[in-house]
Parts: C-alpha cells; structure tokens; sequence
C-alpha cells in the first residue's frame, strides 16, 4: 500500500545550521501517527517541510506517492493534505462561520469564483455549519474570530484544518497551552474529525500521544531514532535516554 | 412590545417571498436610485450639479480604491495611475470617434475606460503583487512616478502640460443623448456610479471578494486552505484597476480633458483620503468620504487658500481619532439606535460639539491671519473672517481667536469623556432603564 506521506531521505539547512538530517519516514494511510522529540529536534521544521512552506534543502516528499518537493503550500493543500499551526493561525478579522466558510471554497470547487455569490452556494454553508457543530462554536457564529477565547481559537484552527476535507491532517501542538479538561476535549474533537483519515501530529503532551497515537516517530537532533507502535517506544531504552528522560511541559 | 428581551437573540432573518421581500432585501438600492433620479430636480443649480457630478466620479473612484486597501488589505500610494490611463484612453477614443473613425456612443466611453485601467492594472499587477505590505506600497508608489514622470515624455499619449482635450457633443447622440448639459451628464454618471457600485458590492460578495477578505487578514493560511495569496491579490488588483478606470472615463465624458495631474502622486494621495476618512472597513464607507471630501474640496477652496491644510487636518483627526472612519463613526451608534436610546446623546453630544466648533473658529482664525500676515498682500490690514472684517495688525482679534481655541480646547478635554460616558450608556445592554 502506498504511504499517505513519504520523506525520502530529506535534509534541511537554514545557513550552516542543519536542523533537519536526512531522515526517513513512511506514514500509512489511515493511522494516527504522532511526532515527538526534545525542543530544537525539529519537529514543527519537519512539518514546514512536508507542507510546502519551507523548499527542502535535500530529499524528497511524497504524498500518496506523488512527488510533492518543491511545491508551494497551496497546491499541496489542493493535493489533499492540510496542516494546523502551533500558534494560532486563522482570519481574525472574519466571523467564525466566514473562516470555515474561506476553508471550503476551494475543495467545493469554487476557487477564485466572482460569479456566484457565496450567500448563495447551500452546499458550502452547510459544510461550514456542520464543522461549526463539530467545534460546538455555533453559538460564536458571527463573532469575528480574534475575539475568541484561546481554547475557542485553537478549536476553530483544527476547524479550518479539516473542513476542506483533506484526507491528510496535519496537527501541529494541537493541546499546546490548554488546561487539562479543554485539553481533552481537544483530543476528542480530534478523534471525531479525523476518522478514517490519516493524522499526522506534533505533541508535547505524552497523555495525549499514548491515548490518540497509532505509532509513533521519536525525532532528535534532525534524525527519526525510533518509529513503532507506542508500546514498543515506551519500552525503547534509545528512546527512554534520548527523549523520556528530558524534562517535559516547556514549549518547543 | 413591553416583553422583556432575551440577552441573546438568535439572528433569525426572515425573508418574505415576493414584492415585498425583494423591496426588503434591495430598500437600500431602491432608495439609493430614488434619491440618484431626484437629486437633479431638488439641487437644479449649475454649481450644484457640476459639484454631484463630480462626487459621483469620486465614490467610484474611492470604491474601487477600496477594493484595494479596505477588501485586499493593499495599500496602494499609486491608484491614479488606473483611473488616469483609464481616462486618457477614454478620451483618445472619443476623440477618435468624434472624427468619425468608428461609431461608439458617448454613454459607452465609460467602458473605454474601463478596459484602460483593467489592462493597464493587468500588467502593473502582474508583478506589484507579488508581494503585500510596505514592498508593495513601494512599488505602487514607484510605479505613479513612472507613470507621471513619463507622462511629460509620452506627449502623444498624454498631451504634455496641456493634456488632451475632447468635445462629448462631436460623438454620434444615441436615444437623443448629447451631452450638452451638465444635467445629462449627471444622469450618466449617476448610472454608472449605480451600476459600478452594485457590481463592487456584489463582489465583495463572491467567493474571490472572501478570499480577497482572508488573503488581506493572513495570507499565510490562505495558501494552507488551497489559495494562492498572489493570485488572489493579483485578481482583486484588476477589479480595482477595472473600477478606478470606469471612474477616470467618467472623468474623461465630464470634463472633456485629461491632464498630468490626473495620474499624480496627489490624485493618488486624494483618493486615499476620501476612502480611509469614509471608512476603509465597511463596503459604503468610501461613499461617505468620497462624498465629504469633494464636498469640502469645492466648497472650501472657495472660501480659503489654504483648504488643503484643513483637508490634511481633517485626516490626521480621522486617523487620531476615528481610525473607522465616518462609516465607523456611525455603525458604532447602532446598537444604541436599536435600543431607543439615541435621543439621549443629544445633550452630551451638543455640549461638546459647541466647545469643538469654538475650538475650530479659533484654530482655523488664527491660520488664516496667519496665512495672510505671512503672504503679506500689499496694503490690505483687514480680511473678510467668518463673515466679519477683521484688522489683521491689531492685536484683539489674535487674543479673541487664541481665547476661543484655548478654551474650547481645554472644554472639550472634559466634555468629551462626559458624551463618551453618554455613549457607552446607551449603547450598552438593555435592562437598565
């Protein structure tokens, strides 16, 4: 079976400094795989990396077996990948229905349309209302959405997230700077809105990796040293030294 | 209605069928296109026809500068450049048609215009917007003193100092339109402004006038939700260039003659003007300042020599102090008008618009004598001053004026918290009386 995402051997560099060195990782389709690490290992690098917003400096991508390096961000979005940020990312000045509603456009075919009007299309505000349900923001509906509180925004990010549909997800810190009841109700939501598709998440917070993760990539100092299922890294003596034993919680 | 109202009202719109609710759902065009018909036969004055046809030209102009700024978020020092190139084609061809070349009716030339300012926006887009932000304020800004700078050197095109001239009356007439008064041309321009207004709102309405929304707010997750933030930019650029061309071929059929200084650096800066003391984040704002600005513009510069300090004070006031604008100014007093409780901002407002106004008599005083003191008109001693002779070299009328601007000032610093208060009263939540 083809993986849904592929690295091949990827290097990345900003000057002399290597932050990514030459790591490679098969995701499968359809499992829940999460990326840990100590800070400055590179994980979030990894994630500019495959999504297009920075070039890798060597290596390949693949998504769903096709080569994907060096494509802008956009068209690896239009290919069925999507990503969150670590730091909130979303239209602030557009209500919340109108930033799920910007998320929908393109996959409903409507791209950089000026001849319907978007009052008008059914199909795309229902989809907007339904993600809205999911978040359970639908009372927030007309509120613009830099008022909202920091767990409201962090929920409408994974809103905006998977509401074109990708089939690829990509969570970057999705818990990060929650308490622990918003934090799991994040993770809820991410169970519910990501069945059936393959997720791909960056996570400090080990509850929350050994209770969502299918398998799990431990990434340090640029290299993937493990990648199993969670049983095995927990037992991992490579991994206990390398990673478990660094003191957790600060923010990458 | 005595029941109590619930703190949060589900926003159900209801939507009648039929005449009714068409007349519902498009009052606001109804009413506008009333007011555009009847306007003539109120205000029949040829200064105050010529002074309409003008503001029409402009509210298409600020729209479209809008489109720009307050839509796409792209602040733009060179927006003439489309309006003018616009306008000189327009006027190229109806010239062309006035020596018969071929047929093209004078309420046409508009879309001459039009065509100008969106091809030309087609090729100065392509790569100004590659960029947002102060990179393309700059090229915008390089580009308008291109444009000027060569326009002195292209005379064919532009006509060098004198410009290019046109004659509306030698085109063919069509339906018995000849353009011979103002009052014609009013109501072409007043169909034109109408039909472009409706055609800029119904795109702020499209999928590409949200997107232009998103790209404008973060361009970054634009490109992560399947956008090219380029693109996007590029498309609403064109729209822009499309309207201010619209805008510049209007100017061409009204005043028959483009010059230099409609491609300028202050034609640009004007525009600016109008649509961020309108309001650049709301769709009508730049109606408003469009409206207000050419107001001012040819009232004032009747009255004074220096009307463009005051235009600049007016938008160093706006940006200190009402950064939304007269749009924002209004829309704020909303939910206080929703609440019944407007009438009670009459007091507070008063009081402090009085103290504003004797501040601004005193100010604008003071300028003025400073104005003519400094420009020094040989043996003149008294100038005409707010209908009164003022002795310009005695000494009592700079301590009244100091007096006024001073102590409406200082009445102003405490009256102004007292309405502020007023308003956050009434427009506060309703259940205290």
């Amino acid at each position: 079976m083809t993986p849904a995402v592929e690295l091949v051997d990827v290097y990345k560099s900003f000057g002399p400094t290597q932050i990514i060195a030459g790591v490679n990782l098969a995701i499968e389709a359809g499992t829940r795989q999460a990326l840990i690490g100590p800070n400055g290992a590179g994980k979030s690098t990894l994630f500019n990396l495959i999504t297009g917003k920075h070039p890798v400096s060597r290596g390949h991508v693949r998504l769903k077996g096709e080569d994907i390096t060096g494509l802008r961000p956009y068209e690896i979005n239009r290919r069925g990948l999507s990503r969150s940020f670590q730091v909130t990312n979303i239209f602030p000045r557009l209500s919340v229905f109108e930033n799920l509603r910007c998320a929908v456009l393109w996959t409903l075919g409507y791209k950089y349309s000026f001849w319907h009007f978007v009052d008008g299309l059914p199909e795309v505000g229902e989809r907007a209302a339904t993600v809205l349900e999911q978040l359970n923001l639908t009372a927030r509906r007309d509120v613009p959405a830099g008022v909202l509180s920091y767990a409201e925004q962090r929920a409408l990010e994974i809103g905006i997230t998977i509401a074109g549909g990708a089939d690829v997800i990509l969570l970057d810190e999705p818990t990060s700077g929650m308490s622990r009841g918003e934090a799991e109700h994040m993770v809820q939501l991410i169970r519910q809105v990501t069945a059936g598709k393959t997720l791909i998440m960056v996570e400090h917070d080990m509850g929350v990796v050994f209770d969502l993760a299918d398998k799990i990539a431990v990434l340090v100092y640029g290299r993937i040293i493990a990648h199993d299922r969670p049983a095995a890294i927990r037992a991992s003596a490579d991994v206990q030294e390398a990673y478990l034993g660094v003191p957790q919680g600060a923010p990458a | 209605m005595s029941a109590p109202v619930p703190s949060v009202t589900p926003r159900v719109r209801v939507r009648e069928s039929g005449l009714a609710g068409w007349i519902q759902r498009h009052g606001v065009w109804v009413a506008a296109a009333v007011v555009l018909i009847a306007l003539p036969l109120v205000a029949r004055s040829r200064v105050a026809v010529s002074v309409m046809n003008q503001m029409g030209i402009a509210v298409v102009f600020a729209l479209s500068y809008n489109v720009l700024l307050g839509q796409g978020g792209m602040l733009s020092f060179g927006h003439a450049v489309y309006f003018g190139l616009g306008g000189f084609m327009a006027i190229h061809v109806l010239n062309l048609v006035g020596q018969g070349a071929f047929y093209l009716p004078v309420a046409l030339l508009p879309l001459v215009g039009a065509l100008g300012g969106l091809v030309s926006a087609a090729l100065f887009g392509s790569f100004s917007t590659n960029r947002a932000g102060t990179v393309f304020a700059m090229i915008s800004l390089g580009i308008g003193e291109l444009i000027h700078s060569s326009s002195l050197i292209l005379t064919k095109f532009f006509g060098g100092e004198e410009g290019i001239t046109g004659n509306r009356t030698k085109a063919p007439p069509l339906l018995g339109l000849d353009f011979t008064t103002d009052t014609q041309v009013y109501y072409l321009i007043a169909a034109w402004a109408f039909v472009a207004t409706v055609l800029m709102y119904a795109y702020s309405r499209t999928p590409m006038g949200r997107i232009a929304n998103a790209v404008r707010d973060n361009p970054e997750r634009a490109e992560f939700v399947g956008y090219s933030q380029r693109w996007a930019r590029y498309v609403s650029f064109c729209a822009a260039g499309l309207f201010a061309g619209l805008a510049g071929g209007l100017f061409a059929v009204n005043y028959e003659i483009l010059t230099v200084e409609n491609v300028s650096l202050t034609a640009s800066g004007s525009v600016l003007l109008m649509a961020y003391i309108g309001g650049i984040g709301f769709f009508f704002g730049p109606i408003l300042g469009a409206i207000a600005f050419t107001f001012l513009q040819s009232m004032l510069s009747d009255y004074t020599r220096i009307w463009l300090l005051y235009l600049g004070i007016l938008f160093l006031a706006t940006v200190m102090f009402a950064p939304a604008g007269l749009a924002g100014i209004l829309v704020m007093h909303r939910p206080a008008w929703r609440a019944g409780r407007l009438h009670r901002l009459v007091a507070p407002y008063a009081v402090a618009g009085m103290l504003a106004l004797a501040a601004a008599v005193g100010i604008i005083g003071l300028l003025e004598l400073l104005q003519f003191t400094v420009s020094g008109e040989a043996g003149r001693v008294t100038k005409r001053l707010f209908w009164v002779s003022v002795p310009v070299y005695a000494v009592w009328p700079w301590l009244v004026l100091a007096a006024l601007a001073i102590g409406g000032a200082l009445g102003l610093r405490r009256a102004a918290p007292r309405a502020a208060a007023a308003f956050n009263e009434a427009g506060g939540p309703a259940g205290r009386p």
